[in-house]
């Protein structure tokens, strides 16, 4: 594949940090399930704030920091599913062993080792999605690796963690959050920086991705993974990429990161040939606009004001492309909205939105701009326009330094945007209401290994007979428990195969599914019973989609009954003998000049009046015998 | 290997390096705070331990000084005096090493909740410093001393952060020993003061609003709900704490609280009378006679269990009945042989709502006739500090009898109004 850059020669670094629910009967430090609720469900609602003390808030504008915060309300929905833990009204339980030991399985599979004795500690989160302000925590593991076809990647950490809450809603002043997902057993993967390529990078998250199902123990669906990406070129800055939604993604979120940072320090490169430098000083050139047509400003000017900042020898440099369709400029506005303004203007885009050439010439000239600067303009109330273009101009003096560290969010076309500064170290202390746990060698060498899940693709494929795709979706499916203990269930049945079960969960079900048949009310054991009817001849196998359907209306029918309901069963052998019976004593004739080959023909006959009731192979044998029987007594 | 809490030191185990600070561990594991933050525990066996750098001489507690938080006082707002106890409503983490530190003196204090500032101008004390669990009732009568010199030295109000397994004794027993001109507030928190979710801010914040009011009453202000709306003042002789973890576990028993703090907008609202800051002198009684028993009678104890207290000296005896406030038939003759040796038995009911009515059953009217007296809608533990400062104040029995029977601090009434 021919590759965009030359990631080796850019000194490209990349590291993984994944987060993956785990699929847990009960949450890591209470007893409630792990069941995510509609939040019409929920039979409790109360508020709280949350109060970061100056310690929690580093430096960065404590006053204007902790007047927000201290005023923002954090609304929690609880359930009948949720209990006094969840709502910080109760000391944590223990830690949940079966999260443990699905942690301490990861662990192996990563070729880590865990520590001696894993302690519990308070991460400071003060965003309200923790009811505590903070993140109950555990480093469990360290020092693994995994092989890659670009060489080995180290796995640097394993730590077993709580779940947020779920936000619902954001206000200006207030956050709903829904607290079932609050406690869910979380593990955080994080990998060396040791991944050289965005291919590497995929083909790693996947790797993982497959270990982690492979436990069957971890949570499927959207957002119970997460991954997050650190990129780094040599010249340029560690970037940390929030939220990277699918695998397909991971690639282009590293390519597309990689030329920001390039595109960013050829602009710094070129800004500083140019001379270019930052002007601290901010303008009110409200009456520049005074009598704009400009339908923006004009609404602006009522409550607010238009604020001007120069960025001298900037021209023509904010419109540079850094990303497919993202410029210098989207990044100051991006910057600039963290003020809560909606975006800026600026003389490279200008002419536009109803702004006049003869405006751009007097705002130059109110604020000294020349030919070779660039000014960037916001129009909204004082307070947000002044805090906007003063994040701007923070951000064009990092545009003379390359490429400034941040966290970054990713956005669906594989680019990304400002989120926040990268994080300080972590604030953390002991959680001291869990006891530390110990691991003892004998406990971690007792974790059984599952089956890989690529092992058992193969495993699938000679035991069973599937073919590559069926097996590959199989394994892949949520339902491959289900289609594990249905295959040793019928492990020596003469009419179930596992193309067949295989077929049903992964092409019939989804089928209903899209069709808008409540197909998650069939439960486990009307499988089991289906499959059984259809093993004993009660039913054919064409019929399963039918009584999957009705029993996907009906749940609290058997399968049985479903099918009796449909009209679907109730044919014995006998029955099909006797019509067997029946049709040869009226085609005497043909039978006897045709011989066996009158089978085919006979058998539309016969599948005329059991069709979707008795399985064909049952009825052609039975049809078979008896014309074999009819020859041998003639 | 010497290894001393604060070191840095590297151990290779498994092949796997782990770098951090030595920090303290019970068991045999050492105990590692790592760069990440996150602590480690590694058993030593088989493992390769380097010192890399010895602890500093002196391991300093690091925290953050706010830059811009002012804990300059204004002078021109009411005095307040903040009494602690061994109740926590401020501390600081260093999250270097993880440790956890309580705050008392009124800077730090304001420092963590600067809206107190706001409030009232304080000063601040450390009367002892004792785990609620491990409160002794002679300690009452030395909180009962510095309460009333701090009032006598000009304090507008008095907050005292106590724990809140038993700030309802400690409460009560003001409630007796005091005759108060200011409030007296009691504040503590069910959360821990290290967490940005605890309830010690905002109780102590409601508390501070209390303490500058007119409500001149021995009072705790706690929670009202599980959410930061309100905090309820309830009376000190008629609170309980009624839920083991819960914010709002704090509640008036037989009455309603006096009132209520919005926390929004620190607007007090009253429901029930109190009496008005200035009203009264101030009149200190903090003598007590510790030796009184609080005993819980449940099917089949036996009566032994009395003679127990009356032998060993206990000078009163409250009983915690069931019901209307009965014991069972045999244990009525001991009743009365503690009723003779000159022990008032007070009856006070399990079922902690409503008023023990001992007149009912004949089992009731034999308690009475052997001498018990009925605590009324009194709460078995209020009753049980009742008694002591009682016995406190008086050697004589009937003079005790005579107090134990009426309203001292709201601790009874006489109309069941819930």
């Amino acid at each position: 594949m021919s590759e965009k850059f030359d990631y080796e020669k850019l000194g490209l670094k990349c590291g993984l940090e994944i987060h993956q629910q785990l699929d847990t009967h009960e949450k890591l430090f209470c007893r409630c399930p792990t069941k995510l609720r509609g939040t019409n469900d929920s039979n409790l609602e109360f508020f709280r704030y949350i109060r970061p003390t100056a310690s929690e808030m580093g430096k960065t504008d404590l006053a204007a920091l902790e007047q927000s915060k201290l005023n923002r309300k954090y609304i929690y929905k609880a359930y009948d599913s949720t209990c006094l833990v969840e709502y910080d009204e109760e000391p944590p339980n223990e830690i949940d062993k079966e999260a443990l030991n699905t942690s301490l399985t990861i662990t192996k599979l990563l070729n880590m080792q865990p520590v001696d004795q894993m302690h519990v500690m308070r991460k400071i989160v003060v965003d309200g999605s923790n009811t505590t302000g903070f993140q109950r925590t555990a480093f469990l593991a360290s020092g693994g690796f995994l092989e890659t076809s670009n060489g080995y990647v180290g796995m640097d950490s394993l730590c077993l963690e709580e779940e947020s809450a779920r936000i619902i809603e954001q206000n200006t002043d207030s956050t709903k959050y829904s607290l079932d997902r609050l406690g869910i057993p979380l593990v955080e993967i994080g990998t060396a920086p040791d991944i050289h390529s965005p291919q590497q990078a995929r083909e790693t998250a996947q790797l993982i991705g497959m270990l982690l199902r492979s436990t069957g123990k971890v949570k499927r669906g959207l957002g119970t993974i997460r991954q997050d990406v650190n990129i780094s070129i040599a010249k340029g800055a560690r970037i940390e990429i929030k939220g990277v939604q699918s695998l397909e993604q991971i690639e282009s979120i590293v390519e597309n990161e990689v030329e920001r940072q390039i595109n960013l320090i050829k602009i710094r490169d070129e800004l500083l040939q140019k001379g270019a430098h930052v002007n601290e000083n901010m303008y009110d050139v409200s009456e520049v606009f005074a009598d704009t047509q400009s339908k923006i400003i004009k609404k602006a000017l009522k409550k607010g004001k238009v604020i001007a900042g120069v960025l001298p020898g900037f021209a023509g440099f904010i419109g540079k492309e850094i990303q497919p369709g993202r410029r210098l400029g989207t990044e100051f506005s991006d910057r600039a909205k963290t003020s809560g303004v909606g975006g800026i203007f600026h003389t490279d885009e200008l002419p536009n939105y109803g702004i006049t050439e003869d405006e751009i010439e007097s705002l130059c000239e109110y604020v000294d701009a020349g030919d070779n600067d660039a000014v960037v303009l916001v129009s909204d109330n004082e307070k947000r326009s002044f805090s906007a273009i003063e994040s701007v101009i923070q951000r064009a003096k990092e545009a003379l330094e390359g490429v400034p560290e941040e966290t970054r969010k990713a956005l669906p076309d594989g680019n990304n945007s400002y989120m926040r500064p990268l994080p300080g170290a972590a604030r953390m202390y002991p959680e001291t209401d869990v006891p530390q746990v110990e691991i003892s060698r004998e406990y971690f060498e007792s974790i059984e290994m599952p089956e890989l899940l690529s092992d058992k693709i193969n495993r699938f494929k000679q035991e069973f007979g599937l073919n590559q795709e069926l097996a590959e979706k199989v394994v892949q499916s949520k339902d491959l428990p289900l289609f594990e203990d249905i295959m040793r269930t019928f492990k020596y049945s003469s009419n179930i195969n596992a193309t067949i079960v295989a077929r049903t969960l992964t092409g019939t079900v989804p089928e209903l599914r899209r069709e808008g048949v409540e197909v998650d009310s069939i439960k486990d054991e009307h499988f089991f019973q289906l499959f059984e009817l259809v093993e004993d001849g009660k039913t054919a196998k064409e019929g399963i989609e039918e009584i999957l359907k009705k029993l996907a209306d009906n749940p609290e029918l058997s399968a049985e009954n479903a099918a009796s309901e449909l009209g679907l069963t109730g044919v014995d052998t006998s029955e099909i003998e006797k019509f067997v019976d029946e049709v040869i004593d009226n085609r005497e004739e043909f039978v006897q000049e045709k011989g066996l080959d009158a089978v085919g023909p006979l058998m539309g006959v016969v599948m005329g009046e059991f069709r979707g009731k008795a399985d064909g192979k049952q009825v052609s044998s039975i049809l078979k015998q008896k014309i074999e029987e009819y020859l041998s007594q003639q | 290997m010497d290894l001393e809490q604060g070191d840095r030191v590297q151990i290779v185990k498994n092949d796997v390096v782990y770098e951090g600070i030595v920090r303290p561990s019970n068991t045999e594991h050492i105990v590692l705070k790592m760069d990440s933050g996150y602590n480690a525990g590694i058993h030593p066996e088989n493992a390769e331990i380097t010192v890399v750098e010895k602890k500093e001489t002196e391991e300093k507690t690091q925290f953050f000084k706010p830059e811009s938080a002012s804990t300059k006082q204004k002078s021109n707002l009411p005095k307040v005096s903040i009494l602690s106890t061994g109740g926590t409503i401020a501390s600081k983490i260093d999250y270097r090493t993880g440790a956890v530190t309580a705050q008392f003196s009124a800077d730090d204090i304001l420092e963590t909740i600067p809206e107190l500032s706001e409030i009232a101008e304080f000063t601040g004390n450390v009367v002892y410093n004792v785990l609620s669990e491990n409160m002794k009732p002679e300690y009452w009568t030395e909180l009962a001393k510095t309460v009333s010199k701090e009032i006598e030295n000009g304090a507008d109000g008095i907050i005292i952060a106590h724990g809140t397994d038993t700030m309802m004794y400690s409460a009560a027993a003001l409630s007796f020993m005091i005759d108060t001109p200011v409030p007296i507030v009691f504040v503590g928190s069910q959360r821990s003061a290290d967490r940005p979710s605890s309830d010690n801010a905002m109780n102590a914040i409601c508390a501070a609003t209390v303490a500058t009011s007119d409500i001149a009453e021995v009072t705790a202000v706690m929670h009202g709900t599980t959410s930061d709306n309100y905090c309820e003042i309830h009376r000190g002789t008629q609170v309980r704490k009624m839920h083991t973890s819960r914010r709002d576990a704090f509640k008036s028993i037989n009455s309603d609280p006096i009132g209520f703090v919005d926390y929004s907008n620190r607007k007090i609202e009253t429901i029930s009378d109190y009496t008005k800051r200035g009203t009264r002198k101030l009149n200190v009684r903090e003598q007590i006679e510790p030796s009184c028993g609080l005993v819980k009678f449940t099917p089949g104890t036996s009566p032994d269990v009395l003679s127990h207290y009356i032998d060993s000296g206990y000078r009163g005896i409250v009983l915690e009945g069931t019901g209307l406030g009965h014991v069972s038939t045999d244990w009525v003759p001991e009743i009365e042989r503690a009723v003779n040796s000159g022990i008032p038995v007070v009856v006070a009911s399990q079922c902690l709502n409503g008023r023990v009515c001992d007149r009912v059953y004949d089992t009731g009217r034999d308690m009475l006739k052997a001498g018990a007296i009925e605590a009324e809608d009194m709460l078995p533990e209020v009753a049980h500090v009742k008694l002591m400062w009682v016995l406190g104040q008086t050697d004589d029995f009937d003079t005790a009898i005579e107090m134990l029977k009426s309203n001292i601090s709201h601790e009874m009434t006489s109309r069941s109004l819930c």
